[in-house]
């Protein structure tokens, strides 16, 4: 029986895959915007602003076949464990590294699950805020896990990934998304210096982040 | 002749008329030096590249008549709304109204097209839409910005779902003569506005000096001039699709054309306000679909209204 389920899990995973990213380009037209790097076979980060639940699967469609099939997301367990069908998604159709989130239990420590996954040759995409940012500034103060992968692997590109206008298609509390136009903007990479201080690191990245977003004047 | 074969002898000439322009494009390459990009010549394929694809789709959908005309232009208007809602103002509050604007208006619109009831779709967007959205953001609280906010999206609505749908809308006009026939109408309309913004663009490059709306458009009165001329020469001869006659046919293309050329200077300068280039990147090479279809836009409502007050 278990031996059918992962059979069965493994085929529907790309099938779910292609139904997601075919989804997402029907209702927000998601255009990848390459402007600081070439979509090339490379292992880097993405970090980027997260205002949706949207987001993760959002850089996940844009990234062309060869990219994202070495692409894995880090996401929260919690959400991501919930039901079955959650399950089934972040773990088949993602390959998420999944964090689990909990401080006051015994758990696995996150930093060593994000470099072993690096260290097996995966790109990643992670979200440095940590939480949704519900507020009206760009970004929230970037948590220490990108200064932590920076200083442990500093080979690997930081790509800051900016996303547009997810916010306006699936606000919190809606259910039914508007079909706006989103783009994915991805910049130029960005490196730990030597002996650079974490926050003044934090800055920059959440500065080159910003930096990404596409103007439109309202 | 039935209405199929003259579609297809349609077709036939629009595809003969764009392998001389393939060609012509690729003999103009070929004369310039290798490794010099030409923004004209590349606009220009793009434009031929596009056309293209619009004239199968085109064929396709006046060959299943009514159902696939309208179905055609459902699309088009949800991408035209899309791109249009993607650079207007709105707030949290105004979720809801999209929602309905995209998922009930617009297909309602088309809805009432289909069947036909002049009465309900001429006013249905301009009078209910209208109304209904604002009560819709207002119930949410959010005032900042209230007034910009519903009177773009009701803008959004007229020009890419209102205005779009006239065209469909063409076949439902009782006018003289054979049914079947109305389609080729729209055909009509189509090709004399599209035809007529290309030599526009043509003669504006080769002849143009006088900018009309200097910092808005490249747009030239005597590309204009020679644009309209064309398109009206073009109705001339396409008079046997409608039942205007030649002299009407003319007329009716002339007006078309003008409006739908002021059209895309309207649009190009909401483009210019918002600081984007393009509506969107969905055409490779061209734009939006409200790129594509700025002018046919404008032209739609005022050609419908007008044969139906003349020709009805």
């Amino acid at each position: 029986m278990t031996w059918m389920t992962r059979n069965l899990r493994t085929f529907a995973a790309p099938i779910v895959g292609h139904g997601i990213r075919l989804f997402a380009r029907f209702t927000t037209a998601v255009r990848a915007d390459w402007k600081g790097i070439e979509p090339v076979v490379k292992q880097r980060v993405y970090y980027s602003n997260h205002t949706s639940n949207a987001d993760m699967p959002m850089i996940w469609s844009v990234l062309p076949g060869a990219i994202r099939r070495q692409t894995r997301p880090v996401a929260a367990a919690d959400y991501w464990l919930k039901t079955p069908l959650r399950a089934f998604a972040g773990r088949d159709v993602f390959r998420a590294v999944l964090i689990d989130r909990r401080r006051d239990v015994e758990r696995d420590d996150p930093m060593a699950l994000i470099l072993a996954a690096l260290d097996e040759g995966s790109s990643l995409i992670i979200f440095p805020e940590g939480n949704r940012n519900m507020t009206e500034d760009p970004l929230l103060p970037f948590r220490s896990g990108l200064y932590n992968i920076a200083k442990a692997r500093p080979d690997v590109d930081l790509v800051p990934t900016w996303i547009a206008n997810l916010n306006t298609v699936m606000p919190k509390g809606e259910i039914i998304p508007l079909p706006l136009i989103c783009t994915v903007t991805f910049g130029q990479p960005v490196h730990l210096k030597d002996d650079e201080p974490m926050g003044d690191f934090l800055t920059r990245a959440a500065d080159a982040l910003v930096a990404q977003r596409p103007e439109v004047r309202k | 002749m039935t209405t199929t074969t003259e579609i297809l002898l349609l077709m036939l000439g629009a595809s003969g008329i764009l392998i001389m322009l393939t060609i012509f494009g690729d003999l103009v390459r070929a004369r310039r030096p290798a490794g010099a990009p030409n923004p004209v010549l590349e606009t220009y394929t793009t434009r031929v590249q596009s056309w293209w694809a619009m004239v199968i789709l085109m064929t396709l959908a006046l060959l299943t008549g009514m159902f696939g005309v309208s179905m055609l232009f459902g699309f088009v208007s949800f991408a035209a709304l899309r791109e249009f809602l993607t650079l207007t103002a709105k707030s949290k509050a105004d979720h809801r109204s999209l929602v309905l604007a995209f998922f009930v208006v617009l297909p309602l619109q088309y809805l009432f097209v289909g069947m036909g009831w002049i009465g309900l779709f001429t006013v249905f967007i301009p009078v209910y839409a209208f109304l209904l959205l604002p009560i819709v953001s207002a119930l949410r609280g959010d005032t900042s910005r209230f007034l910009v906010r519903v009177a773009e999206t009701q803008w959004g609505l007229m020009v890419s779902v209102f205005c779009l749908s006239h065209v469909p809308a063409l076949m439902v006009l009782e006018l003289p003569g054979d049914g079947a026939r109305r389609v080729l109408v729209i055909a009509f309309l189509v090709i004399v506005v599209q035809l007529g913004d290309l030599l526009d663009f043509f003669f504006g490059r080769r002849i143009g000096k006088r900018k009309i709306a200097a910092g808005i458009s490249p747009k030239t009165w005597e590309g204009m001039a020679a644009g309209v001329l064309s398109a009206t020469a073009i109705g001339g001869f396409l008079y046997w699709l409608t039942p205007f006659g030649v002299l009407g046919a003319m007329g009716m293309a002339a007006v078309a054309s003008t409006t739908g050329m002021f059209g895309s200077i309207v649009l190009a300068a909401i483009k210019k306000d918002r600081g984007v280039r393009d509506w969107s990147h969905l055409i490779p090479g061209q734009g939006g679909f409200v790129d594509q279809l700025d002018s046919v836009i404008f032209a739609a409502p005022v050609f419908f209204h007008l044969a139906r007050l003349i020709w009805t």
